[in-house]
């Protein structure tokens, strides 16, 4: 078998034009996503013992906390954006012949991440 | 590519969607109760604990762990390789290995609350 051909592509290419840039930010909101797991796994290990997660709720007040907590909330929002613009073309869905609007599809989920959200913060802070 | 090999990919797929929707939903309330509901002093310490310490919220917490590092290893070694770094990106058992241990490590943490 002859080796695979790839074409030769520098490692920029995705600063080259602004919609390649904004793939590999949306690729890269995954990593927000890893930092997010690891800090509950944190969470919950500290929880264990009161005065570890005395600890931890102060560190929750230093500006560095703050400064990372607001960077990992725009890649969350940036996150949250693309995936629900890409919910119509994953979930196609018709009624008798007609395609729903793909617009209705995405919008349905807005909706549903504004009542999750919600739910979450009323969970949390009642 | 066998078909052994396309069902495992389907199956990595599934819990990449999985993840992505699940932290699409949830993670930016998440985010504003640590970073910035927190530092206000919306919530207190002791409810927080807990919230953390109660059962469904802890069974919640590794779910979601689970789903955010399966599609993280999905994503971000296919971004890899869409950055050149090809040959670590293939390394599939690294990142979906790293997943798994994460989640184990989040089902000890839970248990042991």
């Amino acid at each position: 078998m002859t080796a695979q051909y790839t074409r030769p592509l520098p490692r920029s290419w995705w600063l080259r034009k602004a919609n390649y840039f904004v793939f590999m930010l949306r690729e890269l909101t995954s990593v927000a996503v890893f930092a997010y797991a690891i800090f509950l796994i944190v969470v919950m290990w500290q929880a264990a013992d009161a005065a570890s997660f005395s600890g931890l709720f102060e560190t929750l007040h230093e500006p560095l906390s703050i400064a990372i907590h607001l960077l990992l909330l725009v890649l969350a929002l940036i996150h949250t954006g693309t995936w629900i613009a890409l919910t119509p073309k994953v979930v196609v869905l018709w009624q008798d012949d007609e395609q729903v609007d793909p617009d209705l599809v995405a919008g349905m989920n807005g909706v549903a991440w504004l009542v999750v959200s919600g739910l979450i913060l009323w969970l949390v802070l009642a | 590519m066998t078909s052994r090999q396309s069902g495992a990919s389907a199956f990595f797929w599934l819990l990449f969607s999985g993840g992505g929707t699940a932290s699409a939903m949830i993670l930016p309330a998440l985010v504003i109760v640590t970073g910035i509901a927190v530092p206000a002093g919306w919530v207190s310490e002791s409810s927080l604990l807990d919230l953390v310490r109660n059962p469904l919220t802890r069974l919640v917490l590794v779910g979601l762990v689970f789903l955010f590092l399966f599609h993280w290893a999905h994503r971000f070694r296919y971004a890899l390789v869409d950055l050149g770094l090809r040959r670590l990106g293939k390394q599939a058992w690294i990142f979906y290995g790293l997943a798994l241990g994460g989640t184990l490590i989040a089902s000890v943490a839970a248990l042991r609350l």
